[in-house]
């Protein structure tokens, strides 16, 4: 047993409400950038849609994550080593620009300074990479609320499981539904990105997991950026750098939540340490795809088994993380309750952040075409859920749908159970039958409801800490060398190399 | 004196700024070293450029790689005229798959706008001596005929010179000004290369083909910190930790 540690998360989808804060409080702090205009390590996707870039999801086109093979190694969907050496001049699944979109900003100036005139002077856009104008074909969140929609809902890739006539139904104009998606970098157990970096650039930190590029090491290959399953690598086009989400560990050593986390609005997000078994990675990866969310869960270490926590000390894993580990929240969700599932498992690289995935709509639906707001039921029981459980599967369990019914069914266990206490228009019945179908009782029940109604920041984030003035006393022999010579970024503005 | 001053001043002046400053730039600014790909902003006629540009020039490169290395056995080879047109005309595939690679590459930054606005000064610079550099070797191959025997037997005792500092000029002095100026060019790229994206080519993964797939660095020893752990073995533990060969 080889005990580490990875700082880990939830998103709790049936909180979102799509405002986009996450993504501009990151743009804000990382990405407002010369050649990072276009990246947003956290976006906010409409569900079905296409996403970010288009149909990221495809790896048919991208040729992302890894495939499960035969002699027990998986290997990268993109091929082997030696592809990557010959493909290293051109890079055959590389995304363009277009997929994600082309920045552009507006000629603000032509406002003030256009010379009179009978007409109204306008602020044409121009491009931020040749500063020309340009016509707009895409932008952020292009598909934005666009669930339902010909071009970008109808060509999820998601609908693969489908048939013709579940897909048909989600466009009915009273039937239509969408969710939202924020998506982070999943700092994931066996990134994709790490083993396709060429230059060795990339890394996973032993500490708490991270997944960083060292950007004096980069040298700009681009495999990583079709590597990743989810797109969470970004090339600069101006520094020829690769660059991705870092977690905000800067934040982070300072015990304070990422900047997508703290500004969240709805609270959705939730971050804490997980234990996991690096011992047993590879046989993880090694089972089909319908066992693949049971296997993840299996890595993960109980912090309050005494083994467990025996093992972790000997890998130098301090007491006041382990028992911040006992308080995490992700661990609950994930492991405890099993409500929080990966994204998209089937790319197999072991992502850690979890969703939970989203119960609503529970009311509404057209009988007779007629929309009914109120059921004979008070909150439509999940088989009748406009989102066919197929589609979800595909999204969360890789096409396992009882991993995703039971996720759903015990949030709509909970929501009985509190309707009975707080209203009490239920009867006691229906309540208990549901918690019997999901195996809780009714203290889980009440601490699933507190943890997802009204945790406080302190239980929602849970950040073990990280010890950085112990790794600064390990850089050198002479401590006191470091003090003061050390920060973060870089000394002199990271320009373009000639 | 014009012939000392381009054939033995211009060269140890090029070769000692590519070592140093080369060196130097790594050691200050690893942050520069790129490959500058603009194949995001522009991917599909990239390929009919970069493909054949980098197997041309990487053929080309270790013909005369091999011809410095061995002169004796090549000029051997040649003896027999098969043999000569056979390296001839390899020669003469590499250098046209170079010459159409870059001509595309130059059509393809002349003409759109993005890869235009990642194009430095010095882009252009190393493009105009790449491409003078390519169109003069070619030139070469095709109208005279016993190019690899000339480089061996002339250009090579001359270069050996240079590398063991007794420079001696005689051999190149009667060569004609296409191969002179070939030969003038070549010094001005290394000279060049360490101010450019030419960088790139001194950072060849090749290391990545053994490498296991996963790296975990640890920013401390996780034994040694905190556990109780021998210094000895810590040490034969730390940085570099690897998961899921």
């Amino acid at each position: 047993m080889d005990v580490r540690l990875q700082v880990s998360m939830v998103f709790h989808l049936d909180k979102c409400i799509g405002c986009h804060t996450c993504s501009i409080a990151c743009k804000n702090v990382w990405t407002d950038r010369k050649g990072a205009e276009y990246m947003w390590w956290n976006n906010v996707e409409t569900k079905p849609g296409t996403g970010y870039p288009t149909k990221w999801e495809d790896q048919s086109k991208y040729n992302g994550g890894w495939e499960k093979k035969d002699n027990g190694k998986p290997e990268l969907k993109m091929g082997n080593r030696a592809s990557r050496l010959i493909n290293i001049f051109h890079n055959p699944s590389l995304p363009k620009m277009d997929d994600y979109y082309e920045p552009f900003t507006y000629k603000y100036e032509d406002l003030f300074d256009s010379p009179e005139g009978a007409d109204q002077p306008t602020a044409r856009p121009i491009s931020m990479v040749t500063g020309k104008f340009m016509d707009i074909e895409a932008g952020p969140n292009w598909d934005d609320d666009l669930g339902g929609s010909p071009v970008y809902a109808e060509n999820d890739a998601n609908f693969e499981g489908l048939s013709p006539e579940e897909q048909q139904e989600l466009f009915d104009v009273e039937r239509l539904v969408f969710f939202y998606l924020p998506r982070i970098c999943n700092h994931c157990l066996n990134p994709a990105c790490v083993a396709a970096c060429p230059s060795g650039a990339i890394y996973k930190r032993g500490e708490d997991g991270i997944v960083l590029i060292n950007q004096e090491v980069c040298r700009g290959w681009r495999m990583c950026v079709s590597a990743c399953p989810y797109k969470k690598t970004y090339y600069n086009w101006s520094t020829g750098k690769s660059e991705k989400c870092i977690l905000c560990f800067p934040r982070l050593e300072t015990g304070q939540a990422p900047a997508c986390f703290h500004s969240c609005v709805g609270r959705i997000r939730y971050l804490g340490g997980i234990l996991y078994d690096a011992d047993r990675l590879t046989d993880a990866l090694n089972v089909d795809d319908d066992k693949l969310v049971d296997a993840h869960r299996d890595l993960i270490l109980d912090p309050r088994d005494p083994v467990v926590r025996e093992k972790a000390k000997e890998n130098g894993i301090d007491e006041r993380t382990l028992e911040a580990c006992e308080r995490s929240p992700v661990y609950r969700y994930v492991k405890e309750w099993k409500m929080a599932l990966p994204l998209h498992s089937e790319f197999r690289t072991l992502p850690m952040l979890f969703y939970v995935p989203p119960l609503l709509p529970v009311m509404a639906k057209t009988e007779n075409g007629v929309y009914e707001t109120a059921n004979d039921e008070l909150f439509s029981p999940i088989e009748k859920a406009r989102l066919p459980i197929k589609y979800l599967a595909s999204l969360f369990s890789a096409g396992n749908t009882d991993q995703v019914s039971y996720a759903l069914k015990k949030q709509y266990a909970v929501r009985l159970f509190k309707r009975l206490e707080t209203v009490g228009d239920v009867s006691e019945e229906v309540v208990n039958y549901a918690l019997a179908e999901c195996g809780m009782d009714a203290e889980e029940a009440e601490a699933v409801y507190r943890l997802t109604s009204l945790p406080t920041m302190d239980e929602r984030v849970v950040i073990p800490p990280m010890h950085r003035e112990e790794a600064m006393a390990m850089l050198d022999d002479d401590m006191w060398e470091q003090k003061g010579s050390a920060g973060f970024g870089f000394r002199e503005a990271p320009v373009r190399g000639a | 004196m014009m012939d000392n001053l381009l054939f033995i001043v211009l060269p140890y002046i090029a070769v000692t700024l590519f070592v140093v400053v080369s060196i130097y730039r790594y050691i200050t600014d690893k942050f520069s070293y790129s490959s500058l790909s603009s194949q995001l902003l522009e991917s599909d006629e990239l390929f009919y450029g970069v493909v054949p540009w980098h197997i041309g020039i990487i053929g080309a490169l270790t013909g005369h790689l091999i011809g410095f290395l061995f002169p004796k056995e090549v000029l051997w080879f040649n003896g027999v005229p098969v043999r000569l047109y056979i390296l001839e005309t390899t020669g003469l595939v590499f250098g046209l798959l170079a010459l159409i690679g870059i001509v595309a590459l130059m059509w393809r930054r002349i003409r759109m706008p993005r890869i235009r606005s990642v194009t430095s000064t010095v882009d252009t610079i190393v493009l105009v001596l790449l491409f003078a550099q390519v169109v003069l070797g070619v030139y070469t191959a095709l109208f005279y005929r016993w190019g690899s025997s000339w480089y061996a037997a002339s250009a090579v005792p001359y270069l050996r010179s240079l590398l063991f500092f007794q420079p001696d000029i005689e051999m190149v002095k009667p060569l004609p000004h296409i191969i002179k100026t070939h030969i003038i060019n070549a010094f001005l790229i290394i000279a060049i290369f360490p101010f450019s994206r030419l960088v790139h080519m001194v950072s060849l993964p090749i290391e990545y083909l053994w490498r296991p797939y996963q790296v975990v660095i640890w920013n401390w020893n996780r034994k040694k910190i905190r556990g109780q752990y021998s210094l000895s073995k810590a040490k034969e533990d730390s940085n570099m930790n690897v998961i899921g060969r």
